[in-house]
């Protein structure tokens, strides 16, 4: 189904954030609406779009290419980006996420065997004082978790694994 | 003393509009609209002395004068991209007193008549954008947006866009880049965005909480904001604080506060007893300033303004003050800094794309100490090679923390011994 069919209330509006002669500016918002279901935006949406806004494929492609929270591959059901950037490391992010990569048995940039999360490193989030962190990306979502350990993280991917996202 | 910015720390609930109206809420706006002329607004808001919060310090009435009045329609966009290592202000004040910061990008957009305005979010920051998108629908329904505000001809409208990580973005032309839907690179200028700028328009672009200082200067007047400050850098300021101290977060503290007041007063000192080797004052694209037994008072008692920081060789840049302790090493430091920028360029200008690659390459020899004896005086020459023969200042401030560390503590830098 095309992003047109499948959202056209949400598409209608994304047009209309935009004056009427500019539609090229929602290009980013409707990749992150193709984007939403399976967490990676596909051949197909990227031609729809790109009919949608009178762009070349090849364009939307280097735009997906070119921001770091557009994939074009298949990943994980989550994304676990944990910020190891300067501030964050002064504050223990790098062992951290080796511990992390420890307790799921992947290292970074793997996901765990059963599809759910994939283990990123990331440049800073502007959370630099509630080191450890990481967010998770969820299709077009992306949700910040602060001051973690690993155990809270976890019991936040057991969470994960049964549907939720709550950790106590 | 009560909070001129982060003021939900001293009233509940202010990310409500009724809370945030009761509190004094749009008088400001009301006011500019009603009883004063555009360009009275600028002329006050020149008269305050305000200064842009997003890093370059440049005079905010200033930057609005420059809109051509012949040339229409004119756009503000609110820079809320927020991507600077060690930064995180705008976000406190868009999560818990959004509707100051919006009621400045009101403000502002009427002083330059814009009647469509946005707010340029990194996409990170989507929990805000859903925010924001909230609160303008808010000011919507109670007549603070729309078509004849206040029974004037005056209308505006405000809208979010979000951008999908990329530390580039918050260079201002590579921000309209991506609000027209294309690859965030930054623009040849001039002209300049006041000129030509969203679709090719004169736009205004404004740090986020440089907006948020808006309505206590329309209400205060001029002098009322420069009561904060000093003459040359008036207001107060949010520094953001981290790395190796008690209490990192977010202070506010008028310009001129020491280093000693930020990170002995509010942050509680260094943590764990362990003593101060570095501070970077302007986030991941600073100087890094030494510290040590000999300069240790001189250091803590300087004032951060937007002229005295380099009196220790730095800049404020947008205060992101990350504080470094004695246990780590200035090699990995800068491992860390250039492993961002290299991962950030946008790869436009060949020496700032090429120049980070061999940055890298080096950084990580020496870090894992296998240098060979030319390599640390060819990462200075590569240093060298990147700043200032870039479009943007993103090339120049990749240097900042390796020229100066491999100045100040060449101690930390050792040819390896494989
Ligand atoms: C690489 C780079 C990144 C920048 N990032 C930001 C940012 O995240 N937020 C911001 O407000 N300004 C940022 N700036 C500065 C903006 O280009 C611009 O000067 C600023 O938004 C103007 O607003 P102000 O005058 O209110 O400070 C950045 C500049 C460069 C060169
Ligand atoms: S360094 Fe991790 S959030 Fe800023």
């Amino acid at each position: 189904m095309s992003l047109v069919e499948k959202y056209p209330e949400e598409v209608k509006a994304i047009f209309a954030k935009y004056p009427a002669d500019k539609k090229r500016s929602a290009v980013m918002p409707l990749l992150y609406l193709a984007q939403r279901e399976e967490g990676y935006v596909k051949k197909e949406s990227m031609q729809e779009i790109a009919a949608m806004l009178d762009l070349d494929t090849t364009e939307v492609a280097s735009i997906v290419g070119f921001y770091t929270l557009y994939h074009d591959e298949k990943a994980g059901k989550y994304r676990m980006q944990v910020c190891n950037d300067l501030p964050c490391a002064l504050r223990g992010a790098d062992k951290f996420l080796e511990s992390l990569c420890g307790n799921l048995g992947i290292k970074v940039g793997e996901t765990t065997p059963d599809g759910l999360v994939t283990l990123e490193a990331v440049m800073c989030l502007a959370a630099c004082d509630k080191a450890p962190m990481f967010q998770l990306q969820d299709g077009d979502k992306v949700e910040y978790y602060e001051n973690m350990t690993v155990d809270r993280t976890m019991e936040l991917v057991e969470a994960l694994k049964k549907g939720g996202k709550e950790i106590k | 003393m009560a909070h001129l910015l982060l003021r939900h720390r001293d009233i509940p609930n202010l990310d409500q509009l009724d809370v945030y109206v009761k509190n004094g809420g749009f008088e400001a706006f009301k006011k500019a609209v009603t009883a004063m002329q555009p360009d009275a607004v600028t002329e006050e808001v020149k008269a305050s002395g305000l200064r842009g919060r997003g890093g370059a310090g440049f005079p905010t009435g200033v930057k609005w004068s420059f809109i051509p009045k012949n040339i229409t329609p004119h756009y503000v966009v609110a820079n809320a991209d927020e991507s600077e290592p060690g930064t995180f202000k705008d976000r406190e004040i868009m999560d818990f007193n959004p509707y100051q910061f919006l009621e400045g990008l009101a403000i502002a957009s009427y002083a330059v008549q814009a009647n469509l305005s946005f707010v340029y979010l990194r996409g990170e920051f989507y929990y805000l954008a859903k925010k924001l998108d909230a609160c303008i629908a808010e000011m919507e329904k109670a007549g603070y947006l729309g078509d004849n505000l206040f029974g004037t001809g005056f209308s505006l409208r405000l809208r979010t866009h979000l951008g999908a990580g990329a530390y580039i973005c918050g260079e201002e032309t590579a921000l309209l880049e991506s609000i027209e839907g294309k690859r965030g690179q930054p623009r040849v200028r001039p002209p300049f965005p006041a000129v030509v700028g969203l679709y090719s328009k004169p736009t205004v672009i404004n740090n986020v909480e440089t907006l948020a200082n808006l309505p206590y200067i329309v209400t205060n007047g001029a002098a009322g904001f420069r009561k904060f400050g000093t003459d040359k850098s008036p207001g107060v300021k949010i520094f953001s604080l981290s790395g190796n101290v008690n209490k990192p977060g977010n202070y506010e503290l008028p310009l001129g506060a020491t280093f000693r007041e930020l990170i002995m007063g509010c942050g509680g000192g260094i943590s764990d007893g362990r003593k101060l080797k570095g501070i970077m004052p302007a986030g991941a694209s600073s100087s890094i300033i030494r510290v040590d037994d000999t300069n240790l008072d001189k250091v803590l008692d300087t004032t951060m303004d937007y002229e005295n920081v380099q009196s220790v060789g730095s800049l404020l840049g947008s205060a992101s003050v990350i504080i470094i302790d004695d246990s780590h090493s200035m090699d990995w430091v800068i491992n860390k800094t250039v492993h961002f920028f290299k991962h950030e360029s946008c790869g436009k200008c060949t020496p700032c794309r090429d120049g980070n690659y061999w940055m890298l390459h080096l950084v990580e020899r020496i870090h894992e100490g296998h240098a060979s004896a030319g390599d640390i005086q060819l990462l200075k020459t590569v240093a060298n090679q990147v700043n200032g023969k870039c479009l943007c200042a993103l090339g120049d401030f990749s240097t900042m923390a390796v020229t100066s560390a491999l100045e100040r503590f060449p101690e930390d830098f050792h040819v390896g011994q494989a």
